[in-house]
């Protein structure tokens, strides 16, 4: 062991050596190191026994404090078959294969420690980690431990795997993303091959006399390349037309396909038939530009998650009571009348009763209310509520699949009425139509004088009129505007947003968590010292109510004194002697005996010092910097609207913010929120909805674009259209011109492309494409477009000051 | 002229190699992860000679 590395982290003030956060409450001294807490302490111990301290040396203090602990037997719903069964990659009798998301990696020593687990415990094979995604492979002997027992390793060194329940239920997106660049590659090397191939056909147009052999040697070695680009790469389009034709609805892939189609078949018999050399290397080429286009628009971010529901908020396994024992069960098999377990800070899965005296329930998840609601025995307590003290017993009322909170998902999805088709989709319509009638009339107007000009001419039109441009203006306008969008942390969910972004006439905003974030804390009354903020700091530790929290954070400094005779009134406040100084923390009536009328509004603690009332701190949220300006800026162009869930003690400050014409409501149930959006819906509006939580769930889902900002984007947000990150909130209309200049760019391009498209068909119409001509207009207009409108859309951003 | 059958068959080989390496490491996932990888280098055997850390 290097210990002389070690005393360069020992500062003098306080740091934990596990985890890094400074010891506030307690320090545990051991092996020469301090500690924050016991488990921190218990972490260091057990990796010490297993020598694997180079988990401290890769980086400073690199471990997590541990937050929820893990209880044994806590995974025990793991080793039920069939939830393993859904959970599990792959597996036989010896070797079980199963990835975790954990949450927690954070850096390069939780990549070394995650992979080293097979020194921890023998049973395991080997582990690898994947960083960005956050997942950990962990291939293990299943005759040695059991699944369970290896999530509780997990846990028990603070990397505490987050299974939910939808991780039941999908396995392994990955793998089309996987094939859609197999399919690039493929199409790229056969372009490349098959150009140079067509090279001594272009430059020696009939001086092939002697070497026909050769040339019908790169003919076919072409129609050879020509196969795997056509059947294997180029399948995707196929199959959409094959669809839209099904669904009567004509699609950009219609069109294209069949100009593949009729390329292919052309190329084939020329070459077969030893007429020409066909247009192999346009074909390929123009699949490998279409491919690229594509997938430069659909790569989308592979950390975020967009389709989140309740699925991805509850836990997996709950804890059962039954005939006086506790068994851990899958979520899924709760029933009604099951007597459930919930620990502190654990989620309540279904709508159940309370069997337990009382108990605080933390709402904020589905209503945005950040006070905790006091429960009594015999009370409803609906499912998503978060439990704040101790361990509860409840009563299940109904299974997850149909709580109160579930069925905001399950209501019909967005009921589209409109036609659901886009600009694109009408602009090559017009174009199909176009390009078939031009076909047709030049083969009607050859077929009496020359039959094979005329099935010439027809192939020709199709061939070098396929609306390839218009696919890839799109593609690649799109992309760069996710990519550029993305780059100032707002991430779209796929470009299909862009556009209904640009058509927006009403936004929608959700209050807590959206235009506000955290919430300050000011204290109004005498003014209190230094030295007394950290007695009420001290005092607060202990409590593990949620506006203690944020006074211990927002007041603790350095140093934290020794509490006695403390004791806790839940749903009243906190009173205990700290450092010789009898201090009660709470509620008006707890503090000073007496009820406030004003006082239910904005959250209040009031604060007695020695039996002399201070004051009180009172909890008020924090607006976002620059919301004035966003509101005074959207306003000017879109109808805007408040909708929050908490009450209405922010009224006024908001009326002024936001101007006399802008409707606001408060207290609006999830349920509300979106009956709102549907009400202006019908009245014809496009609805943007802002919003976080899942509170605003139901109107994300409801609305034409649901942005959910988050502060921190590895968060889970609800099921939305794009996740905004708090800090570019103010760049929203910026966002929004960007959208509408994207179409402008796509259109410009798109005519640009017409003129190839012109020069195209006047060769073609007159029956006398040859392959060279196609061989050199193709990549000249798929280039020049790519590069047009992704500077385009470059200069738009910069001219947005989108960087 | 013969001896052009001869290279482009040889060109086209080589080629064929390069396609085939690129859809192995494709298939093995080499591109699904590109970040791991470059701090998992840096790491130090100590414990070379037993558990090493298996890539999969």
């Amino acid at each position: 062991m290097k210990t002389g590395n070690y005393t360069q982290y020992k500062t003098t003030s306080a740091v934990c050596y596990h985890c890094g956060e400074s010891c506030k409450a307690e320090i545990v001294d051991f092996d020469a190191k301090h500690f924050c807490c016991d488990g921190c302490k218990l972490v260091y111990e057990l990796l010490k026994e297993n020598s694997l301290c180079t988990y401290y040396n890769l980086n400073n203090a690199p471990g997590n404090s541990p937050g929820v602990s893990a209880y044994s037997g806590k995974y025990s719903y793991l080793d039920d078959t069939k939830v393993a069964e859904k959970l599990v990659r792959y597996s036989d009798e010896n070797f079980t294969h199963i990835t975790f998301y954990i949450p927690k990696i954070h850096c390069s020593s939780c990549i070394w420690l995650l992979e080293n687990l097979n020194r921890l415990n023998e049973g395991v094979i080997s582990s690898s980690v994947n960083f960005l995604r956050k997942e950990t492979t962990v291939q293990f002997n299943s005759k040695k431990i059991k699944l369970s027992e290896v999530a509780e390793l997990l846990a028990r060194i603070d990397y505490e795997p987050l299974i939910n329940l939808d991780a039941l239920e999908q396995k392994a997106p990955a793998k089309s993303n996987r094939e859609q660049v197999i399919k690039i590659g493929l199409a790229g090397f056969c372009f490349g091959n098959s150009m140079m191939l067509s090279f001594p056909e272009y430059f020696s147009v009939g001086d092939f006399k002697g070497q026909e052999n050769l040339s019908y040697f790169f003919g076919y070695l072409n129609l050879l390349l020509a196969l795997p680009v056509f059947f294997y790469s180029a399948s995707g389009f196929f199959v959409s037309a094959w669809k839209s034709i099904r669904y009567r609805y004509l699609n950009i892939d219609a069109p294209i396909a069949l100009a593949i189609l009729v390329t292919f078949t052309r190329s084939v018999y020329e070459i077969i038939s030893h007429t020409g050399s066909g247009y192999i290397d346009s074909m390929t080429g123009i699949v490998f530009f279409m491919l690229i286009g594509r997938y430069f628009q659909n790569k989308t971010y592979e950390t975020l998650s967009f389709e989140r529901d309740y699925k991805s908020y509850f836990p997996v396994g709950v804890t059962i009571k039954e005939n006086g024992k506790e068994v851990s069960k899958p979520v899924s098999e709760l029933k009604k009348g099951d007597h459930i377990i919930i620990r502190n800070s654990e989620l309540i899965p279904s709508d159940a009763i309370l069997l337990s005296n009382h108990t605080h329930i933390d709402y904020s998840f589905i209503t945005g209310e950040s006070a905790a609601v006091k429960k009594r025995a015999g009370e409803l307590i609906y499912a998503g509520g978060k439990q704040l003290d101790g361990a509860i017993e409840l009563k299940v009322q109904n299974p997850v699949s149909q709580s109160y909170l579930t069925q905001l998902w399950n209501q019909d999805k967005k009921t589209t009425t409109e036609k659901d088709t886009t600009y694109v989709d009408k602009i090559n319509k017009y174009f199909t139509i176009a390009v078939l009638s031009i076909a047709f009339l030049s083969a009607v107007y050859w077929l009496p004088t020359d039959s094979s000009k005329a099935l010439n001419a027809l192939t020709a039109v199709l061939i070098v009129a396929c609306p390839c441009g218009l696919l890839l203006t799109t593609t690649f306008a799109n992309g760069n505007i996710l990519r550029i969008m993305g780059r100032n942390k707002f991430y779209l969910k796929n470009a299909g947003v862009i556009e209904k972004l640009s058509q927006i006439d009403t936004i929608i905003f959700d209050k807590t968590g959206t235009i506000t974030y955290g919430s300050q804390v000011e204290f109004k009354g005498k003014p209190l010292a230094e030295k007394e903020l950290q007695l009420v700091a001290s005092l607060a530790a202990q409590s593990s109510h949620p506006l203690s929290r944020k006074l211990y954070t927002e007041y603790a400094k350095d140093k934290i004194y020794e509490v006695s005779e403390f004791r806790e009134i839940p749903g009243n406040g906190i009173k205990g002697k700290v450092n010789g100084n009898y201090l009660v923390l709470g509620s008006a009536y707890f503090v000073t005996g007496t009820v406030k009328a004003e006082d239910t509004k904005s959250a209040k603690v009031y604060c007695m010092l020695n039996g002399e009332l201070m004051g009180y701190f009172s909890f008020q949220n924090a607006y976002r910097p620059g919301l004035e300006k966003l509101v005074n800026t959207l306003s000017e162009k879109f109808k805007l609207k408040l909708l929050s869930g908490d009450n209405d003690s922010e009224k006024i400050h908001l009326q002024t913010m936001f101007g006399e014409s802008t409707d606001l409501f408060f207290e609006q149930k999830p349920k509300d929120k979106m009956h709102y959006v549907q009400q202006l819906q019908k009245n014809g509006h496009r609805v943007m909805m802002v919003g976080d939580g899942l509170n605003d769930a139901g109107a994300l889902n409801q609305s034409d674009v649901g942005i959910a900002v988050s502060d921190n984007t590895n968060n889970f947000s609800p099921a939305c259209d794009a996740i905004l990150d708090g800090s570019s909130l103010s760049k929203l209309p910026a966002f929004i011109q960007f959208a509408k200049s994207g179409k402008k760019a796509i259109i410009t391009t798109f005519v640009i492309s017409l003129v190839y498209n012109i020069i195209g068909l006047s060769f073609a119409v007159q029956g006398t494409l040859s392959p060279v001509v196609a061989a050199i207009l193709m990549p000249a207009s798929s280039i020049s477009i790519v590069l047009l409108t992704t500077a385009l859309t470059s200069i738009t951003a910069k001219f947005l000051r989108l960087n | 002229m013969s001896a052009l059958y001869l290279l482009i068959g040889i060109s086209l080989t080589v080629a064929l190699v390069f396609l085939f390496a690129f859809l192995w490491a494709m298939k093995k996932g080499q591109y699904e992860d590109d970040y791991t990888p470059s701090i998992r280098i840096l790491f130090e055997n100590e414990f070379s000679e037993k558990n090493q850390p298996n890539k999969k």
